[in-house]
């Protein structure tokens, strides 16, 4: 398949490849996709109690878009509030790395992944304060 | 020693032309350019020589006369013309073919078409190791069977069927028996002469010849075989080919034919089987987790089709894009669908993802296995490190267990 410049750098050169503690509080981590349907990302973000992104992992079995999906997305929420993390839309992944029509559930799965693991880290604080009050 | 880029390792998809078949073919693209069935002056009769040399080489490989070589625009049109030509021939006698689950397209998908004409169509399943059980053929024979389609190698597992034996069966109740012979032929022996059958597809592409030729082994013997064109015209081929032969092209195929049997009984093939049997071993030692699929014994001597667990196809392609090789995983096809073959050895669908076809030939090299080995290693690790599913093995989570929302 013709893949973009762009898609190819990400995937031959991926962005914060690799994992945090997923036991930690203000780790959150999302896991999606399947292993029968070829592709599985796991995204993970560290959020600070300002609600900042402060550090973005991931790792992901899947195609070269699957990869390179998941690699973009990581850059584009370093560094941004949870609040922009929460309204990005798989369609701005899909634009930039100019992904064939066949290849769009990469990106889908790619904002998946960020509500996943957006959903797991206020899980825990919710379970911290609770904890806390307790 | 250095190797060249890119790699070719998909000679189950085509292979290069044979320098020597270039030489064969190249009189006949320059200066003889006759009609074959121009009888009357020189021009044909050069041409007619050359076709009819072309057909006795490839006689000679299967070990068939020449009289029973049908020349055809590739195996596509052979299987075609064997089934459609064979089915409606015989449709008197009965409407019912047995074919198996793992054929090419182009004999299942003539399956379908004479579904469409009212034919009912038995597709057998394959064992683990992709054979054809000789039970279930047994089992699946009617009294109105009047044709089989079983291919000697499968063109993505490279298993080798055993024809020799459902031949027989066809020949003891009288089923026309086709055999698409396309990956094996030059790859292992096959004889009309030991292998009962009826007509047998040849493809040149697929052993060094060009593209756009093949041929149909049409049988003599008693009973004779009768076919029932699916091409008309000016009744070349004895009726059942029209079309005027590409005498360049048969000439190409003739002489790949020539060569081919030449190369199984020079060593040729063992010096591939040599590097092939090096690169599985070798992967072995430096990976874990890898799955062989189909069988290990009954297999091409150039074909491996490896699953590398946690590894998706299409990424290794991409990661490993100066060889070229082909993957079962839905990411390379159109259809999104993994590889029908590989589902129908029970292959599980994680794993068919990640499986990858090597096809080395007569071209490759010591040079280039020991590369690819290298380069597959290299690369396979560095997925793995970024495979969740491969991190979570490695701590001790069974992936089995886990509900995975499909999507």
């Amino acid at each position: 398949m013709a893949y973009s410049d762009k898609l190819l750098d990400h995937y031959e050169n991926p962005r914060n490849m690799g994992s945090m503690d997923k036991n930690a509080d203000d780790v959150g981590t999302g896991l999606v996709g399947a292993p029968a349907c070829g592709d599985v990302m796991k995204l993970q973000l560290l959020i600070n109690d300002d609600g900042i992104i402060e550090d973005a992992k991931f790792k992901t079995f899947g195609c070269g878009s699957a990869i390179a999906s998941s690699s973009l997305v990581t850059e584009m929420v370093k560094g941004k509030s949870v609040e922009f993390a929460e309204q990005l839309e798989n369609g701005a992944i899909a634009q930039e790395l100019a992904l064939p029509p066949v290849k769009i559930h990469c990106s889908v799965l790619a904002e998946d992944a960020i509500k996943a693991a957006l959903a797991d880290y206020r899980r825990k604080q919710a379970a911290k304060a609770a904890a806390n009050q307790a | 020693m250095t190797v060249k880029l890119p790699i070719y390792m998909d000679n189950h998809a085509t292979t290069q032309v044979d320098p020597r078949v270039l030489d064969a073919m190249l009189p006949y693209l320059q200066g003889v350019f006759g009609n074959a069935a121009s009888r009357n002056h020189s021009f044909g009769w050069a041409a007619r020589e050359a076709v009819e040399r072309g057909r006795e080489q490839v006689a000679d490989l299967l070990g068939a006369s020449p009289k029973e070589i049908v020349f055809t625009s590739g195996a596509t049109e052979s299987d075609n013309l064997a089934i459609l030509g064979g089915a409606r021939f015989s449709q008197k006698k009965g409407k019912h073919i047995i074919t198996t689950a793992i054929e090419h397209k182009a004999v299942l998908d003539s399956c379908h078409q004479l579904e469409k004409e009212g034919f009912e169509v038995t597709y057998l399943p394959v064992d683990d190791q992709g054979r054809v059980r000789i039970e279930d053929f047994q089992a699946a024979i009617r009294p109105d069977t009047v044709l089989a389609s079983v291919m000697l190698a499968n063109n993505e597992i490279g298993v080798i069927e055993p024809v020799a034996e459902i031949g027989a069966i066809c020949r003891e109740h009288g089923i026309l028996f086709h055999i698409d012979a396309v990956q094996g032929l030059g790859r292992i022996p096959f004889s009309v002469q030991s292998v009962p059958c009826d007509m047998v597809s040849v493809s040149a592409h697929k052993m060094y010849g060009p593209k756009g030729v093949g041929a149909l082994y049409v049988r003599r013997g008693r009973p004779r075989v009768r076919i029932e064109p699916i091409i008309h015209g000016g009744g070349h081929e004895r009726g059942m080919r029209s079309g005027t032969l590409a005498v360049h092209q048969i000439v190409g195929l003739g002489m790949a034919a020539q060569v081919a049997k030449e190369e199984l009984e020079s060593g040729g093939v063992d010096r591939i089987r040599a590097m092939r049997d090096r690169m599985w071993a070798r992967l072995q030692e430096n990976l874990p987790e890898l799955y062989l699929n189909g069988s290990w014994e009954q297999r091409l001597p150039n074909n491996l089709n490896i699953s590398f667990a946690y590894v998706e196809g299409e990424a290794m392609m991409m990661a490993i894009k100066d060889v070229a090789v082909s993957s079962g995983s839905a990411c390379t096809s159109a259809s999104l669908e993994p590889s029908y073959v590989l589902r129908a050895l029970g292959v599980d669908v994680e794993l068919a993802h990640t499986s990858i076809r090597f096809g080395l030939g007569r071209f490759t090299t010591d040079a280039e296995v020991d590369y690819v080995i290298d380069l597959v290693t290299d690369k396979v690790r560095w997925l793995r490190d970024m495979s969740p599913l491969w991190e979570m093995v490695q701590e001790g989570i069974d992936i089995k267990s886990i509900e995975w929302a499909a999507h």
